[in-house]
């Protein structure tokens, strides 16, 4: 088993005629992703990819019971995806759009709260579940289904940690980027405590990067709630206070959100810390001889 | 983004908060002028440039005399300030607030953000005004008080009257107080703000509450909604190679060090310095060139990191997910032939065609003399640059 998708999930695609969405959902299909139709209003009737598209997100869900939903509309259009996919009964969002205002994303998580809807993202390359299901914009061929489930604030940095766990032969059950906005849908507890229940997922890699207080949270939990092993990487130890690193929610303010402090917080709750993002990989496998 | 304090306080304006009374200006002579408008006896001329920090540098001066305005105003106008929120070479001072002086009883804090671990908008307040929060956060932590507002709900009467006890407010003060926070929230709504500071905010002897340092930040995802705000941008406040690189589309942030980094994503990018600094290297750039990187972005990065001077050394590490490497490597080749890259270039491909990028770069290096190293090793990758960079320095 995986965490949150697989073979049999149903995945429709909001801007599903844009460039972006065009061509993921290409890849997507490529991948053999159960990807069933498409959403761009005015454009309800046609065929796109192979596949028809529908005005609305309901008219979507009716016509294929899709349960899942990924979104490549532009940023100042996306919290109006969201909650058109939530209003729809959609159980998974996934938000590949960077550059949400930040108001609109505490509209949006408002709005959701108590609606069961869960949305990964934005500003994050998406989940896949290796072999089965390719729900975002991470290339495909670099993954294994494997045992290591993997959450990660960046997108690069999860490939990475894909890169280096194929190549020790230890493959992926799930692989989570979280996003790195600092207002966001499912944070590391979500999915730690997902990647605990689930059976294929052996060991876990959680890539942090400063700002916020996730990380440290993520360490409280792991080591009250999680048995399996943990590898860490906190990005930013060299990052300048008071500047946004790359990524919205990527910055020290008021001396918070170091990484100094979220690998000091991981290292006290027993949690193995790479300080290099080339040792992930061999970290993990090590797990495993011991 | 950030805008001036003189900026901001006539935001203020709009949103009925009170700001003393004064103006901007960018000469002695205007100075002069706008201190006599004032009337009175006692000004302060404020340096306007985007850091705190400036009382205790001489940004903020208390002039007793008009001559006092003049000669203040002389000492700061075309020169920098250096403050502990700058770099060393400190921000240009292009102008000057000129502002009446209050008689001050008390300095109090307040600001209105959005927290990350309630997701909602928070107003923070103290009665510990004039130092800074995170000192006080630090050293007196009871005197903190933070209000959460509900999104749906909005800012309420209670909450600020939470605020104005808290912070031993009386009469027609507590009223006062309302409607300035009632006045945040609503410009912060409207302008999509992340950060408004008051610090202080003042009560003046006769009970009067007034905002005596106004600091605003914008949401950068936001600000393409108001040209208004957009236009209010001092692009002198910044660091040139930040504001070029956003042209591009590139996200670049000048840093310390000796050696250029190249980078695609922002994760990638941030790991890419600490992984130089743990080699015993100096990052010189945070760079992250994208997803979509053409050899046009990839030219104009290297123009970027190349144009400080203190760059020995150059290391590109891609990921190569959607992006194929060979493309990647075809553009820095065109790059580095283009602008006749000098000092050595470490590249690490990894990814989609990362062996015919590695094969591109190689045989480049030995049939054109050019000073490439193609690797396939990130740790080694790092070694190598930091090696280079050491044997050039």
């Amino acid at each position: 088993m995986s965490i949150l998708i697989n073979k049999d999930t149903k995945v429709i695609c909001q801007g599903f005629t844009g460039k972006q969405g065009t061509f993921h959902s290409q890849q997507a299909l490529d991948y053999g992703t159960r990807l069933v139709g498409g959403v761009t209003p005015e454009r309800g009737g046609e065929n796109h990819l192979g596949l028809p598209v529908f005005n609305t997100v309901q008219d979507a869900v009716n016509a294929t019971s899709a349960s899942a939903s990924v979104i490549y509309v532009p940023p100042f259009y996306a919290a109006d995806a969201i909650l058109e996919a939530v209003d729809a009964g959609i159980k998974l969002i996934v938000c590949i759009t960077e550059g949400i205002p930040i108001l609109q994303m505490l509209k949006v998580k408002a709005a959701m709260a108590g609606t069961g809807a869960l949305l990964i993202g934005p500003n994050c390359p998406g989940i896949i579940t290796p072999g089965e299901c390719k729900i975002g914009i991470m290339p495909g061929h670099i993954h294994l289904p494997g045992s290591i489930g993997i959450v990660s604030r960046s997108g690069t940095l999860t490939y990475e940690s894909v890169h280096q766990t194929t190549a020790e032969g230890l493959g992926q059950s799930t692989c989570v980027g979280i996003g790195g906005d600092p207002i966001h849908g499912m944070n590391f507890i979500d999915v730690l405590s997902r990647f605990q229940a689930d059976e294929q997922t052996q060991g876990i890699v959680m890539v942090g990067e400063i700002g916020g207080g996730e990380e440290e949270e993520a360490a409280e939990y792991i080591k009250a709630y999680v048995t399996k092993p943990v590898v860490a990487y906190i990005a930013g130890l060299t990052a300048p206070a008071g500047k946004r690193m790359g990524h919205a929610g990527a910055i020290v303010t008021g001396g918070k959100g170091t990484a100094e402090g979220k690998v000091a917080a991981l290292k006290a709750a027993s949690i193995e810390v790479v300080s290099s993002p080339t040792d992930i990989g061999l970290a993990m496998k090590r797990c495993f001889n011991a | 983004m950030n805008i001036h304090e003189y900026q901001a306080k006539q935001l203020f304006l709009h949103y009925a908060i009170p700001v003393p009374a004064g103006k901007q200006v960018t000469t002695p002579e205007s100075a002069e002028q706008v201190a006599k408008e004032l009337g009175g006896d006692g000004w302060v001329v404020k340096a306007q440039v985007h850091a705190g920090g400036r009382g205790k540098v001489g940004g903020v001066k208390l002039a007793k005399s008009l001559a006092e305005v003049v000669e203040f105003s002389k000492g700061m106008l075309g020169k920098r300030l250096v403050t502990n929120q700058t770099g060393t070479e400190g921000l240009p001072i292009n102008s000057l607030l000129i502002e009446k002086i209050y008689p001050i009883k008390r300095e109090l804090y307040l600001s209105i953000l959005v927290d990350r671990g309630t997701e909602r908008i928070i107003f923070i307040a103290s009665a510990a005004g004039g130092m800074d929060i995170e000192t006080v956060a630090h050293d007196i932590p009871e005197q903190i008080l933070s209000v959460p507002v509900h999104p749906a709900a909005g800012l309420q009467g209670y909450q600020c009257r939470k605020v104005a006890y808290a912070l031993g407010l009386k009469g027609q003060q507590i009223k006062a107080l309302e409607k300035i926070m009632h006045g945040l929230y609503k410009l912060f709504l409207a302008k999509d703000a992340s950060q408004i500071e008051i610090n202080p905010l003042i009560e003046t002897d006769s009970g009067e509450l007034m905002a005596l340092d106004a600091k605003i930040n914008f949401d950068d995802n936001a600000v393409a909604l108001h040209p208004e705000i957009l236009a209010m941008k001092d692009a002198e406040q910044e660091d040139e190679k930040e504001n070029k690189a956003e042209q591009f589309g590139l996200n670049y942030i000048t840093l310390a060090g000796n050696i250029g980094c190249m980078v695609n994503g922002a994760g990638l990018a941030m790991a890419t310095m600490d992984l130089v600094k743990l080699k015993g290297g100096q990052p010189a750039n945070f760079l992250d060139v994208g997803g979509g990187t053409s050899i046009e972005k990839v030219c104009e990065a290297f123009k970027l990191i190349l144009s400080d001077n203190s760059v020995k050394a150059v290391l590109v590490n891609i990921f190569g997910g959607i992006v194929q490497c060979d493309i990647i490597a075809a553009g820095i080749l065109a790059a580095v032939e283009q602008i006749h890259v000098t000092v050595p270039v470490v590249v690490r491909l990894e990814g989609t065609n990362a062996e015919q990028g590695r094969a591109l770069l190689s045989s480049a290096g030995l049939n054109r003399g050019l000073n490439l190293y193609a690797a396939d090793d990130l740790a080694y990758a790092a070694e190598q640059v930091v090696a280079l960079a050491e044997a050039a320095a």
